[in-house]
Protein backbone atom coordinates (compact mmCIF):
# COMPACT_ATOMS: atom_id res chain seq x y z
CA UNK A 1 0.00 0.00 0.00
CA UNK A 2 1.54 3.25 -1.46
CA UNK A 3 1.39 6.29 -0.05
CA UNK A 4 -0.18 7.62 -2.90
CA UNK A 5 -2.55 4.78 -3.59
CA UNK A 6 -5.69 6.70 -2.27
CA UNK A 7 -5.20 8.76 -5.34
CA UNK A 8 -5.98 5.64 -7.84
CA UNK A 9 -9.65 4.41 -7.89
CA UNK A 10 -9.47 1.56 -5.98
CA UNK A 11 -12.12 -1.58 -7.48
CA UNK A 12 -11.65 -4.54 -5.85
CA UNK A 13 -12.48 -6.83 -8.64
CA UNK A 14 -11.89 -10.15 -6.98
CA UNK A 15 -14.33 -10.02 -4.06
CA UNK A 16 -17.02 -8.97 -7.06
CA UNK A 17 -16.06 -11.99 -8.38
CA UNK A 18 -16.19 -13.98 -5.87
CA UNK A 19 -19.72 -12.73 -5.09
CA UNK A 20 -20.97 -13.67 -8.59
CA UNK A 21 -19.46 -16.89 -7.99
CA UNK A 22 -21.14 -18.05 -4.95
CA UNK A 23 -24.56 -17.05 -5.91
CA UNK A 24 -24.28 -18.46 -9.36
CA UNK A 25 -22.79 -22.18 -7.81
CA UNK A 26 -25.13 -22.25 -5.06
CA UNK A 27 -27.78 -21.94 -7.66
CA UNK A 28 -26.54 -24.56 -9.72
CA UNK A 29 -25.85 -26.80 -7.01
CA UNK A 30 -29.43 -26.99 -6.22
CA UNK A 31 -30.55 -27.38 -9.61
CA UNK A 32 -28.10 -30.03 -10.53
CA UNK A 33 -26.57 -31.27 -7.38
CA UNK A 34 -27.50 -32.30 -4.09
CA UNK A 35 -28.11 -35.32 -6.41
CA UNK A 36 -25.15 -37.38 -4.83
CA UNK A 37 -27.56 -39.92 -3.31
CA UNK A 38 -29.32 -40.37 -6.68
CA UNK A 39 -26.98 -43.13 -8.17
CA UNK A 40 -26.31 -45.35 -5.14
CA UNK A 41 -30.42 -44.73 -4.41
CA UNK A 42 -31.44 -46.00 -7.96
CA UNK A 43 -28.82 -49.40 -7.44
CA UNK A 44 -30.28 -50.33 -4.24
CA UNK A 45 -33.85 -49.57 -5.32
CA UNK A 46 -33.03 -52.05 -8.69
CA UNK A 47 -32.14 -54.91 -6.01
CA UNK A 48 -35.49 -54.31 -4.01
CA UNK A 49 -37.14 -54.87 -7.15
CA UNK A 50 -35.76 -57.33 -8.83
CA UNK A 51 -36.46 -59.63 -5.42
CA UNK A 52 -39.71 -59.22 -6.58
CA UNK A 53 -40.18 -58.52 -10.30
CA UNK A 54 -37.46 -59.86 -13.02
CA UNK A 55 -36.62 -56.02 -14.51
CA UNK A 56 -33.82 -54.88 -16.71
CA UNK A 57 -30.89 -52.99 -15.33
CA UNK A 58 -32.23 -50.01 -17.10
CA UNK A 59 -35.42 -50.28 -15.62
CA UNK A 60 -35.37 -47.97 -12.88
CA UNK A 61 -34.84 -44.59 -13.17
CA UNK A 62 -34.83 -41.92 -10.34
CA UNK A 63 -34.86 -38.11 -10.79
CA UNK A 64 -35.28 -34.76 -8.97
CA UNK A 65 -37.63 -32.35 -10.51
CA UNK A 66 -38.37 -28.86 -9.20
CA UNK A 67 -41.88 -28.56 -8.72
CA UNK A 68 -42.76 -24.72 -7.94
CA UNK A 69 -40.86 -24.33 -4.72
CA UNK A 70 -40.80 -28.06 -3.71
CA UNK A 71 -38.03 -30.90 -4.77
CA UNK A 72 -40.10 -34.16 -6.08
CA UNK A 73 -38.50 -37.11 -5.83
CA UNK A 74 -39.40 -38.79 -8.96
CA UNK A 75 -39.32 -42.71 -9.45
CA UNK A 76 -40.40 -44.64 -12.64
CA UNK A 77 -40.16 -47.66 -12.80
CA UNK A 78 -40.80 -50.03 -16.32
CA UNK A 79 -42.02 -53.48 -15.64
CA UNK A 80 -41.01 -56.00 -18.06
CA UNK A 81 -43.95 -56.86 -21.27
CA UNK A 82 -46.20 -59.42 -19.72
CA UNK A 83 -46.73 -61.37 -22.86
CA UNK A 84 -42.89 -61.09 -23.69
CA UNK A 85 -42.22 -63.04 -20.40
CA UNK A 86 -44.95 -65.29 -20.54
CA UNK A 87 -43.37 -66.52 -24.31
CA UNK B 1 -2.39 -51.19 -5.72
CA UNK B 2 -2.98 -49.03 -8.73
CA UNK B 3 -3.88 -45.57 -8.25
CA UNK B 4 -5.90 -44.06 -11.13
CA UNK B 5 -5.83 -40.35 -11.43
CA UNK B 6 -7.76 -38.25 -13.56
CA UNK B 7 -6.94 -34.80 -14.52
CA UNK B 8 -9.84 -32.77 -15.16
CA UNK B 9 -11.45 -28.81 -15.60
CA UNK B 10 -13.72 -28.39 -17.36
CA UNK B 11 -13.05 -25.50 -18.91
CA UNK B 12 -9.96 -25.76 -21.76
CA UNK B 13 -6.52 -24.00 -21.61
CA UNK B 14 -6.61 -24.20 -18.09
CA UNK B 15 -3.31 -26.16 -18.38
CA UNK B 16 -5.01 -29.89 -17.60
CA UNK B 17 -1.78 -31.30 -20.08
CA UNK B 18 0.95 -29.31 -18.50
CA UNK B 19 -0.34 -30.83 -15.05
CA UNK B 20 -0.62 -34.33 -16.48
CA UNK B 21 2.72 -34.50 -17.53
CA UNK B 22 4.02 -33.03 -14.62
CA UNK B 23 2.26 -34.86 -11.93
CA UNK B 24 3.61 -37.79 -14.46
CA UNK B 25 7.42 -36.70 -14.33
CA UNK B 26 6.77 -36.00 -11.07
CA UNK B 27 5.61 -39.42 -9.84
CA UNK B 28 8.26 -40.97 -11.87
CA UNK B 29 11.21 -39.12 -10.61
CA UNK B 30 9.61 -40.68 -7.24
CA UNK B 31 10.12 -44.02 -8.59
CA UNK B 32 6.69 -44.44 -9.26
CA UNK B 33 5.60 -46.94 -12.45
CA UNK B 34 3.45 -44.27 -14.11
CA UNK B 35 1.32 -44.19 -17.12
CA UNK B 36 0.42 -41.14 -17.93
CA UNK B 37 -3.20 -41.72 -21.18
CA UNK B 38 -4.05 -39.15 -23.39
CA UNK B 39 -7.83 -39.18 -23.44
CA UNK B 40 -8.46 -36.22 -25.89
CA UNK B 41 -9.01 -38.27 -29.00
CA UNK B 42 -8.86 -35.99 -32.34
CA UNK B 43 -6.95 -33.35 -30.69
CA UNK B 44 -4.02 -35.02 -29.20
CA UNK B 45 -1.26 -32.70 -27.36
CA UNK B 46 0.33 -34.72 -24.31
CA UNK B 47 3.05 -36.45 -26.67
CA UNK B 48 4.08 -32.70 -27.17
CA UNK B 49 4.09 -31.29 -24.15
CA UNK B 50 6.15 -34.92 -23.16
CA UNK B 51 8.03 -34.60 -26.39
CA UNK B 52 7.79 -37.96 -27.52
CA UNK B 53 5.52 -36.33 -30.56
CA UNK B 54 8.12 -38.29 -33.06
CA UNK B 55 7.72 -41.50 -31.45
CA UNK B 56 4.00 -42.62 -31.64
CA UNK B 57 3.16 -45.41 -33.58
CA UNK B 58 0.43 -46.66 -32.01
CA UNK B 59 -2.43 -44.93 -29.93
CA UNK B 60 -4.77 -45.74 -27.31
CA UNK B 61 -7.73 -46.19 -29.88
CA UNK B 62 -5.41 -48.88 -31.62
CA UNK B 63 -5.21 -50.57 -28.38
CA UNK B 64 -8.47 -50.56 -27.51
CA UNK B 65 -9.71 -51.77 -31.00
CA UNK B 66 -7.30 -54.49 -30.86
CA UNK B 67 -5.01 -53.23 -33.84
CA UNK B 68 -1.70 -52.90 -31.23
CA UNK B 69 -0.82 -54.35 -28.65
CA UNK B 70 -0.68 -52.26 -25.15
CA UNK B 71 3.18 -52.86 -25.01
CA UNK B 72 3.54 -51.85 -28.44
CA UNK B 73 1.14 -48.52 -28.01
CA UNK B 74 2.94 -47.61 -24.45
CA UNK B 75 6.01 -44.80 -25.11
CA UNK B 76 8.71 -45.33 -22.81
CA UNK B 77 10.23 -42.03 -22.18
CA UNK B 78 13.65 -40.72 -22.22
CA UNK B 79 14.00 -39.29 -19.11
CA UNK B 80 12.60 -41.85 -16.66
CA UNK B 81 12.84 -45.72 -16.90
CA UNK B 82 9.74 -46.31 -15.33
CA UNK B 83 7.07 -43.71 -17.07
CA UNK B 84 5.25 -44.80 -20.12
CA UNK B 85 3.27 -42.48 -22.73
CA UNK B 86 -0.21 -43.94 -24.24
CA UNK B 87 -0.82 -41.23 -26.88
CA UNK B 88 -4.62 -40.26 -28.37
CA UNK B 89 -5.79 -41.22 -31.95
CA UNK B 90 -5.26 -37.60 -33.86
CA UNK B 91 -7.47 -39.35 -36.77
CA UNK B 92 -10.24 -41.08 -35.04
CA UNK B 93 -13.39 -39.03 -33.20
CA UNK B 94 -14.06 -39.39 -29.61
CA UNK B 95 -16.41 -42.09 -29.42
CA UNK B 96 -13.76 -44.40 -30.88
CA UNK B 97 -13.46 -44.85 -27.02
CA UNK B 98 -15.51 -47.10 -25.19
CA UNK B 99 -15.85 -47.87 -21.68
CA UNK B 100 -15.48 -51.55 -21.82
CA UNK B 101 -12.12 -50.81 -24.24
CA UNK B 102 -10.54 -48.35 -21.39
CA UNK B 103 -11.58 -50.60 -19.02
CA UNK B 104 -9.89 -53.20 -20.33
CA UNK B 105 -6.53 -50.79 -20.95
CA UNK B 106 -6.83 -49.47 -17.43
CA UNK B 107 -7.02 -53.40 -16.17
CA UNK B 108 -4.26 -54.43 -18.11
CA UNK B 109 -2.04 -51.70 -16.98
CA UNK B 110 -2.79 -52.48 -13.41
CA UNK B 111 -2.04 -56.65 -13.93
CA UNK B 112 1.58 -55.11 -15.37
CA UNK B 113 2.18 -53.48 -12.20
CA UNK B 114 2.00 -49.98 -12.83
CA UNK B 115 1.23 -47.78 -9.23
CA UNK B 116 -0.09 -44.98 -10.92
CA UNK B 117 -2.25 -44.18 -14.26
CA UNK B 118 -2.58 -40.48 -14.74
CA UNK B 119 -5.48 -40.08 -17.20
CA UNK B 120 -5.37 -36.46 -19.33
CA UNK B 121 -9.04 -35.56 -19.80
CA UNK B 122 -9.79 -33.43 -22.92
CA UNK B 123 -12.11 -29.82 -21.82
CA UNK B 124 -15.92 -30.31 -21.70
CA UNK B 125 -18.17 -32.73 -19.92
CA UNK B 126 -18.68 -34.94 -23.13
CA UNK B 127 -17.57 -38.66 -23.96
CA UNK B 128 -13.71 -38.53 -23.78
CA UNK B 129 -14.01 -36.64 -20.41
CA UNK B 130 -16.58 -38.93 -19.16
CA UNK B 131 -14.20 -41.57 -20.07
CA UNK B 132 -11.18 -39.87 -18.44
CA UNK B 133 -12.90 -39.70 -14.38
CA UNK B 134 -15.16 -42.44 -14.80
CA UNK B 135 -12.29 -45.59 -13.86
CA UNK B 136 -10.34 -42.79 -11.15
CA UNK B 137 -9.86 -43.17 -7.36
CA UNK B 138 -8.61 -39.72 -7.39
CA UNK B 139 -8.89 -36.54 -9.28
CA UNK B 140 -7.46 -33.35 -9.61
CA UNK B 141 -9.44 -30.66 -11.03
CA UNK B 142 -7.17 -27.60 -12.49
CA UNK B 143 -8.44 -24.02 -11.17
CA UNK B 144 -7.45 -20.92 -13.30
CA UNK B 145 -8.64 -18.13 -10.05
CA UNK B 146 -11.13 -16.91 -12.61
CA UNK B 147 -14.80 -17.11 -12.60
CA UNK B 148 -15.56 -19.04 -15.46
CA UNK B 149 -12.84 -22.00 -14.37
CA UNK B 150 -13.96 -21.90 -11.42
CA UNK B 151 -17.87 -22.35 -12.33
CA UNK B 152 -16.73 -25.42 -14.55
CA UNK B 153 -14.83 -26.97 -12.11
CA UNK B 154 -18.28 -27.16 -9.99
CA UNK B 155 -19.78 -28.49 -12.45
CA UNK B 156 -16.72 -31.15 -12.60
CA UNK B 157 -17.11 -31.75 -8.97
CA UNK B 158 -20.41 -32.73 -9.76
CA UNK B 159 -19.92 -35.31 -11.93
CA UNK B 160 -17.16 -36.64 -10.00
CA UNK B 161 -19.49 -37.22 -7.36
CA UNK B 162 -22.59 -38.69 -9.12
CA UNK B 163 -21.40 -40.29 -12.88
CA UNK B 164 -18.15 -42.40 -11.48
CA UNK B 165 -17.17 -46.06 -11.02
CA UNK B 166 -16.93 -44.87 -7.57
CA UNK B 167 -19.95 -43.01 -7.35
CA UNK B 168 -22.15 -46.36 -8.36
CA UNK B 169 -20.49 -48.07 -5.92
CA UNK B 170 -21.57 -45.47 -2.92
CA UNK B 171 -17.95 -44.24 -2.73
CA UNK B 172 -16.35 -41.73 -3.35
CA UNK B 173 -13.54 -39.88 -5.58
CA UNK B 174 -10.62 -38.56 -3.66
CA UNK B 175 -11.19 -34.79 -4.95
CA UNK B 176 -8.24 -32.20 -4.89
CA UNK B 177 -7.94 -28.37 -5.99
CA UNK B 178 -5.13 -27.71 -8.00
CA UNK B 179 -4.63 -23.75 -8.70
CA UNK B 180 -2.71 -22.88 -11.84
CA UNK B 181 -1.51 -18.94 -13.53
CA UNK B 182 -1.64 -18.34 -10.19
CA UNK B 183 -0.38 -14.33 -9.31
CA UNK B 184 0.21 -13.05 -5.69
CA UNK B 185 0.79 -9.66 -6.73
CA UNK B 186 -2.70 -9.38 -8.57
CA UNK B 187 -4.30 -11.10 -5.49
CA UNK B 188 -2.35 -8.75 -3.26
CA UNK B 189 -3.69 -5.91 -5.31
CA UNK B 190 -7.01 -7.56 -5.15
CA UNK B 191 -7.45 -8.50 -8.88
CA UNK B 192 -7.49 -12.14 -8.72
CA UNK B 193 -9.29 -14.67 -6.17
CA UNK B 194 -7.04 -16.27 -3.52
CA UNK B 195 -6.34 -19.35 -2.76
CA UNK B 196 -9.12 -19.00 0.20
CA UNK B 197 -11.76 -17.44 -2.23
CA UNK B 198 -11.18 -20.86 -4.55
CA UNK B 199 -11.59 -23.23 -2.00
CA UNK B 200 -14.64 -21.44 -0.11
CA UNK B 201 -16.78 -21.05 -3.13
CA UNK B 202 -15.74 -25.04 -4.44
CA UNK B 203 -15.29 -26.18 -0.53
CA UNK B 204 -12.52 -28.20 -1.36
CA UNK B 205 -8.72 -27.99 -0.12
CA UNK B 206 -5.95 -27.22 -2.16
CA UNK B 207 -3.01 -29.61 -3.09
CA UNK B 208 -0.76 -26.90 -5.17
CA UNK B 209 -0.48 -23.85 -6.07
CA UNK B 210 1.61 -22.93 -9.56
CA UNK B 211 2.11 -19.21 -9.88
CA UNK B 212 1.97 -18.03 -13.17
CA UNK B 213 5.20 -18.28 -14.89
CA UNK B 214 7.21 -18.18 -18.34
CA UNK B 215 8.87 -21.24 -17.64
CA UNK B 216 5.66 -23.20 -18.44
CA UNK B 217 5.42 -21.76 -22.09
CA UNK B 218 9.67 -22.58 -22.09
CA UNK B 219 9.23 -26.01 -21.05
CA UNK B 220 6.33 -26.69 -23.78
CA UNK B 221 8.58 -25.44 -26.47
CA UNK B 222 11.17 -27.51 -25.38
CA UNK B 223 8.92 -30.83 -24.99
CA UNK B 224 10.16 -31.10 -21.26
CA UNK B 225 7.26 -30.65 -18.26
CA UNK B 226 8.08 -27.92 -16.19
CA UNK B 227 8.52 -29.66 -13.24
CA UNK B 228 11.48 -30.92 -14.60
CA UNK B 229 13.30 -27.30 -14.48
CA UNK B 230 13.59 -27.31 -10.71
CA UNK B 231 14.96 -24.13 -11.05
CA UNK B 232 11.71 -22.55 -12.04
CA UNK B 233 8.65 -21.77 -9.40
CA UNK B 234 6.29 -23.47 -11.15
CA UNK B 235 8.66 -26.21 -11.28
CA UNK B 236 9.30 -26.51 -7.63
CA UNK B 237 5.28 -25.87 -6.98
CA UNK B 238 4.63 -29.12 -9.18
CA UNK B 239 7.01 -30.95 -7.30
CA UNK B 240 5.11 -29.83 -3.94
CA UNK B 241 2.15 -31.12 -5.36
CA UNK B 242 3.37 -34.55 -6.26
CA UNK B 243 4.51 -34.74 -2.74
CA UNK B 244 1.24 -34.07 -1.14
CA UNK B 245 -0.66 -35.99 -3.66
CA UNK B 246 1.70 -39.13 -2.07
CA UNK B 247 0.85 -37.89 1.13
CA UNK B 248 3.74 -36.00 2.41
CA UNK B 249 3.26 -32.51 3.78
CA UNK B 250 4.34 -29.54 2.73
CA UNK B 251 4.11 -25.64 2.91
CA UNK B 252 2.56 -23.54 0.58
CA UNK B 253 5.16 -22.01 -1.95
CA UNK B 254 5.39 -18.88 -3.84
CA UNK B 255 1.76 -17.67 -2.96
CA UNK B 256 2.67 -14.84 -0.76
CA UNK B 257 3.67 -11.41 -2.54
CA UNK B 258 7.41 -10.87 -2.17
CA UNK B 259 8.33 -7.72 0.29
CA UNK B 260 9.16 -5.12 -1.14
CA UNK B 261 11.57 -2.15 -0.39
CA UNK B 262 10.82 0.85 1.92
CA UNK B 263 10.90 3.05 -1.74
CA UNK B 264 8.24 1.02 -3.35
CA UNK B 265 6.56 1.21 -0.49
CA UNK B 266 6.20 4.43 -0.18
CA UNK B 267 5.75 5.13 -3.50
CA UNK B 268 3.64 2.28 -4.50
CA UNK B 269 5.70 1.18 -6.96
Amino acid sequence: MGLFDFLRAKKNTASIAKDRLRIIIAQERSALGGHDYLPLLRRELLEVIRKYVNVDVDAVRVDLVKDGEHDVLDISVALPDQRASAA
Amino acid sequence: MTEIIVVTSGKGGVGKTTTSASLACGLARYGKKVAVIDFDVGLRNLDLIMGCERRVVYDFVNVIQGEASLRQALIKDKRFETLHVLAASQTRDKDALTKEGVQKVLDDLAADGFDYIVCDSPAGIEKGAFLAMYFADQAVVVVNPEVSSVRDSDRILGLLASKTRRAENGERVKEHLLLTRYSPARVDAGEMLSIGDVEEVLGLKTVGVIPESPDVLNASNKGEPVILDLESPAGQAYDDAVARLMGETRPMRFTQLEKKGFFSKLFGG
